[in-house]
């Protein structure tokens, strides 16, 4: 009944939801929501039986490109993204890491040469069932993704 | 072209690894040749190192080229501010192939893709370097006749130790098994843990040196590096946890043979050096073997 309301609300553009709580402000800076002039609804800390404490972001009239969806699979990889068209959900686009990363994230290596010099960054994505890393493409450091630095 | 360089070992499968071994074993029984007159190859250490330059320098003197270069980065315009990505431009309009060595990890990668020639890896940071590790597998292909089924005790500094992490990667061809022996501090990172796991090589890993080496093939040593360590008190307490001493070799078994990068300090005792077993002299001479296959590999002579 609740995110029906929320959806609802929304005429057209973009609903990431089941964010968690302590993640949210990283989505708003990583999609660069805070330069963004579209009418945007941030909501957190709203209850929510799966994962406690939860934030929501509505961007009035902006359809993200996948690649951009999918970095937030780094993240928060279990939040929802609904496109919407005319207050109906025209998408529900699952979530997946894409198999590179290029420049969003920062290596966690101080030694290596991308911190040093003006190199994009680029990592290759390690898929697991257990653990999902990152390989930094220059210095091989594997980094976990609970580890990641966003740029 | 630059898809020729050498800057990790993975560049390598095993049936490059064991094509280089070959041809070391050639270059060894004749070293001296003409097959890069006319070459220039760039000998570039914006970190100093003179022994793996050295071992490159003479490597391509042996086989009629010549070397430009600089041995070490105060000596070159890396020290004005120049990037990484010009030297490495303005250097590849001189020579056919490009030897780095750098403080930074990953900058030989980033080398590779930006050099028009090939790029050989001589050390990024604490990540790769090649031809050690090439060197290694020689050493231990010479003294064993075979590189299946050892078992090598690896110890000293695996945490920063990049020889120990490359050894161990080039070694995953050949079903080997591996002892692990380093302090708290040092030991292997996590990575290389995982990689072990999950290519399926059989490991242990203790802290003591002493009746672990009995049952080993190959006893691996590396250095404890002082510009590894942030902290010097830190590593003023480890450096001497691990000396290798001749009465040590008593029990061991009689084709084991020592090795170490070198430049060793306190981590094997000069008494270990008239040992028969001691292999680390020999191993640094097969380096010069080796970076002449892997020179003429990449420039395809």
């Amino acid at each position: 009944m609740e995110k029906e309301l929320k959806v609802a609300a929304l005429r057209n553009g973009t609903v990431i939801d089941h964010i968690p709580a302590d993640k949210l402000y990283k989505v708003v800076f990583m999609l660069h929501l805070d330069t963004c002039d579209n009418q945007i609804t941030i909501g957190n800390n709203l209850e929510s039986a799966k994962i406690g404490k939860k934030g929501i972001i509505k961007i009035s009239g902006k359809v993200f490109a996948e690649d951009e969806t999918n970095k937030i699979a780094l993240i928060a990889p279990n939040a929802k993204i609904n496109i919407i068209k005319d207050f109906q959900v025209i998408e529900k686009r699952p979530l997946s890491l894409p198999d590179e990363i290029h420049e969003i994230v920062q290596c966690n290596n101080p030694n290596c040469i991308t911190n040093h010099q003006n190199i994009p960054t680029f990592f290759q994505v390690i898929k697991d069932e257990n653990d999902t890393m990152l390989k930094c493409h220059y210095c091989e450091r594997l980094i976990k993704l609970d580890e990641v630095k966003i740029k | 072209m630059s898809n020729r360089s050498l800057v990790s070992i993975s560049d390598y499968n095993k049936e490059e690894i064991l094509e280089i071994l070959d041809a070391a074993a050639d270059f060894e029984a004749n070293p001296n040749r003409s097959t890069l007159k006319g070459k220039v190859i760039a000998t570039l250490f914006f970190e100093p190192s003179t022994r793996t330059r050295l071992s490159f320098e003479t490597a391509v003197l042996r086989l009629g080229g010549s070397v430009i270069g600089f041995s070490d980065a105060a000596t070159s315009s890396s020290v004005k501010g120049e990037t990484l990505n010009d030297t490495i431009r303005m250097v590849s309009c001189y020579a056919d192939a490009i030897v780095m060595r750098h403080p930074f990890e990953g900058a030989a990668r980033y080398a590779a893709e930006i050099s028009p020639v090939p790029i050989i890896n001589a050390g990024d940071g604490a990540n790769q370097h090649p031809s050690q590790t090439l060197l290694d597998l020689y050493s231990i292909l010479k003294t064993q006749g075979t590189l299946d089924n050892l078992k090598i005790c690896v110890a000293g500094d695996l945490k920063y130790g990049r020889t120990v992490h490359s050894l161990i990667m080039a070694m995953s061809y050949f079903h080997p098994s591996f002892r692990f022996i380093a302090p708290e501090e040092l030991k292997l990172n996590e990575e290389y843990r995982i990689f072990c796991l999950r290519n399926n090589i059989p490991f242990e890993e203790t802290t003591e040196l002493n009746e672990n080496i009995n049952d080993a093939d190959i006893l691996y040593m590396t250095r404890v590096q002082r510009e590894r360590f942030q902290d010097l008190m830190e590593y003023e307490r480890v450096k001497n946890v691990y000396t290798l001493k001749n009465s040590m070799l008593e029990n061991t078994k009689p084709n084991l043979r020592i090795l170490h990068p070198l430049p060793r300090v306190a981590e094997i005792s000069p008494d270990v050096d008239k040992n028969e077993k001691a292999y680390y002299f020999q191993q640094a001479q097969n380096g010069l073997y080796i970076r002449q296959a892997i020179i003429s590999k990449v420039l395809s002579i």
